[in-house]
């Protein structure tokens, strides 16, 4: 056995967990790791900003469910992944951030570009390391990958002293017994509890008015198939949270799409008046509640989640099971299937009703032929991606319409920072994703105020011939808090307004980028049927949209769902519904 | 559009009781483990009355005792994410079965005159202290118990004018001796 650099060591343990590909920017700490990259089997990828990086790992990470791997310097380097390892953390994404630190003997001392970063990173990341010794390098390594990508996923971050990736030593890469082994304490492999799931199986069999609820847990555990056979076996509607899109088909008749702050009319009344709520892989979000003691109040819960925390933490369960979605769903149907009852019998009303409110409110908007609506930009990217794109959003208003208006069909198709909210997030993300699914076409729809956070990776995707389409829904605001100032606070728009910023266009242009732009609506189809023409480079596409059009339906925040604004009404003055109690 | 709301339906939850709990936990003694549950406890806003940590017999395991106080949901919660730590080999809530528990305390209480000197002396004997420290005005005593105990005599001993008082936290293990009869309860 030969003895080799630690920087190499990291290497050979990438290589051996089939990494492909790194995200990062490099820097004094971690320039030894640079060193051995420079010959490594896999692709690394030089991003312009350490937080694009991580979001590019994390949209790696969810558009295959492996494990993303992000690296930077110490200090400055390792502060700047902060937001991108609290947004992966918030969501569940498999993450390895591996950063570099001042060598062992300046740590304490405010050495140059030092940082605490495992006191930091603590709370924001699943678990994390300080590597002390050469000899534990290879096995914290793939601690971090094993940790990262097993029970509930998240991001590990593993700092490495850069006189350790200097040293030379003679190593073994550890094999996963004995990963497994070197963690005593961590157990992530739950089945679900048979007497529980015997129990959710009777409250399922009895339900008169069960719904679904369904959330990022089912992609994440791969479990949409179970979903499906659940579905087609006992006709219970189906409502997805925002990171649950596209584990059921949302053009199937028993999609109720999104419930809760932004929901759908229907999926809101329909879980309001339910007698069964079957939580699966979802963590009752306040943005999916609203006020927690009038959510679903007729309803027995059954709550299936792989993480026990997770269970009875903001509501109260009847029968909580603790479990990987998928293997409970399995025994589910089974128990299910034993004992069968006439389904399509026991929903007729049930499902007329929900039918009654779909016809009542379904989702829609006011169109307009002489400005264009954001909402009509996403269903015409719709039409032009056949429903097939992997697409990616920022946080705001656009990200909403994004939900809403495109209809997502399969898992790990609709990728954004629902649990921390991240404006800034969709377009790095989607550069991830795209190096993860080349063969797929990958649209990230961007806020004028999203886009800009991360707009300087726009030199990443053009130097690594990144063809993904950008679209700006440009309303000149920070939409969303300009909604919110409308509502509840008398239209005082204060520090929302962007009508200062870049042509697009011609930014797009400087970079070595494609710029396009529609102002009118008759324009929007022909510049996306444009943009999906070129493959060689990235599109962004700047569509002036209508500047105060509101994302509605709307449950505002800590509001009952009893409560919800339906229609635009004049301006400042929307209109609420109450539903009779 | 408006219309009346007849009646709000709330969903049923159940009363809240707040309770003391000891909780007792092993990890792994690894760098940082004590930070980490320590964080736990500051940012997700929960109370501690007392933590205390300790290597074991194992000396890559420690033992950490934590005394806390909240409703049902609150403890439940805390074991959960002290479990859910990858450091975290066992959490167990012994509040309900027999166990021991012990605190030591050191006090420098005032002496002044005879009469006070005695009747400190008293009280040492009586709560089976010990008095470890002498000068010309201070006794400082060392007394180990349970909470009710300590409380007890630190009130007891307030009169006299305490100077300083350091405390361990509590310290807990369930009692071998009724392991079988209890086996059902715990975990
Ligand atoms: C990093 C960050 N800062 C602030 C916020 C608060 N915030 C939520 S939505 C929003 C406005 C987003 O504006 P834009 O990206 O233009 O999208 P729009 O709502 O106009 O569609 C802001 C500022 C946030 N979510 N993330």
């Amino acid at each position: 056995m030969t003895a080799k650099r630690g920087a190499d060591i990291i290497v050979d343990v990438l290589n051996a967990e089939g990494v492909d590909t790194v995200f990062g920017l490099p820097g004094g700490a971690i320039m030894e790791v640079y060193d051995a990259l420079f010959n490594a089997p896999f692709r690394n990828i030089l991003t312009r900003h350490e937080q694009a990086a991580a979001h590019m790992a994390d949209g790696y990470a969810r558009a295959t469910g492996k494990v993303g791997v992000v690296m930077a310097t110490s200090g400055p380097g390792a502060t700047n992944l902060v937001t991108g390892l609290a947004t992966a953390y918030m969501d569940s994404v498999p993450m390895v951030a591996i950063t570099g630190q001042v060598p062992r003997h300046y740590i304490g001392t405010d050495a140059f570009q030092e940082a605490d970063v495992i006191g930091i990173t603590r709370p924001i990341t699943k678990h994390n390391f300080l590597v002390t010794d050469i000899k534990e390098l290879p096995l914290v390594i793939r601690q971090a990958f094993y940790i990262a990508r097993t029970g509930r996923p998240g991001p590990v971050l593993v700092d490495i002293p850069k006189d350790i990736t200097q040293q030379k030593s003679e190593y073994t890469i550890p094999t996963d017994s004995e990963v497994e082994k070197s963690l005593p304490g961590y157990k992530p492999h739950v089945e679900g509890n048979y007497l529980q799931i015997k129990k959710a199986a009777e409250l399922i069999r009895k339900a008169k008015r069960p719904v679904l609820y369904v959330g990022g847990g089912v992609i994440i555990s791969d479990a949409s198939k179970e979903l499906q056979e659940l579905v087609e076996l006992t006709k219970i509607p189906v409502t997805t949270t925002n990171m649950g899109k596209g584990a059921f088909p949302e053009t199937h008749p028993l999609a109720l799409h999104m419930l809760g702050m932004h929901g759908t009319y229907y999926a809101n009344m329909a879980v309001y008046h339910s007698d069964l709520l079957i939580a699966v892989g979802a963590r009752f979000d306040d943005r999916v509640t609203g006020k927690i003691q009038e959510f679903a109040p007729e309803a027995k819960i059954i709550h299936i989640d792989i993480d026990p925390a997770s269970i009875s933490k903001n509501i109260t369960v009847d029968v909580p099971i603790v479990g990987d979605v998928k293997i409970v769903l399995q025994k589910l149907i089974k128990e299910l299937k034993k004992n069968p009852i006439q389904w399509e019998k026991a929903r007729k009303s049930w499902l007329k009703q929900i039918e009654n409110w779909k016809k009542e409110h379904p989702l829609t908007y006011i169109k307009s032929d002489k400005i264009i609506k954001p909402q009509y930009v996403i269903e015409e990217i719709y039409e032009v991606t056949k429903g097939d794109a992997i697409i990616t959003a920022g946080v705001g208003q656009h990200q909403m319409w994004t939900a809403m208006f495109y209809k997502y069909s399969f898992p790990r198709q609709f990728l954004n920072s629902g649990g921390l909210g991240t404006m800034g997030y969709g377009f790095p993300a989607a550069i991830g994703a795209k190096i993860a699914r080349p063969e797929k076409e990958v649209f990230a729809i961007e806020g004028d105020g999203s886009f800009i956070m991360n707009i300087q990776d726009i030199a990443t995707a053009v130097q690594y011939r990144i063809p993904i389409k950008v679209v700006i829904i440009n309303n000149e605001f920070l939409g969303m808090v300009r909604q919110w100032q409308e509502f509840f606070y008398d239209s005082r728009y204060a520090s929302v307004c962007l009508s200062v910023q870049p042509d697009f266009v011609k930014l797009a242009e400087s970079f070595g980028a494609v710029g396009l732009r529609a102002t009118k609506p008759k324009e929007v189809k022909k510049v996306l049927q444009e943009a999906m023409s070129i493959n060689d480079r990235p599109v962004i596409i700047d569509m002036a949209v209508d500047r105060e059009e509101n994302v509605l339906p709307m449950v505002p925040a800590g509001k009952s769902y009893r409560e919800m604004i339906l229609n635009p009404g004049e301006k400042g003055k929307a209109e609420t519904m109450y539903l009779v109690g | 559009m408006e219309q009346e709301i007849k009646t709000v339906k709330i969903r049923p939850e159940p009363p809240k009781k707040i309770g003391r709990h000891v909780i007792v936990v092993r990890v792994q003694h690894n760098f940082g483990v004590l930070a980490r549950i320590t964080n736990l406890f500051a940012s997700r806003g929960y109370n501690i009355e007392s933590l205390t940590v300790g290597v074991t017999h194992e000396p890559n395991i420690a033992r950490i005792t934590i005394v806390v106080k909240g409703d049902e949901r609150i403890i439940e919660q805390i074991i959960k994410q002290l479990r859910k730590l990858i450091e975290t080999l066992r959490v167990r809530d012994i509040t309900c079965i027999p166990h021991i528990e012990r605190e030591l305390v050191l006090i420098k209480v005032h002496t002044g005159d005879e009469k006070a000197r005695d009747e400190i002396m008293r009280l040492v004997n009586i709560f089976r202290a010990k008095i470890v420290d002498v000068s010309t005005d201070t006794y400082t005593i060392e007394v180990t118990g349970d909470i009710d105990k300590i409380e007890a005599f630190i009130d007891l001993l307030r009169p006299f004018g305490i100077k300083d008082l350091a405390r361990t936290g509590t310290l807990a293990i369930s009692r071998e001796s009724a392991k079988h009869k209890y086996a059902k309860y715990v975990e």
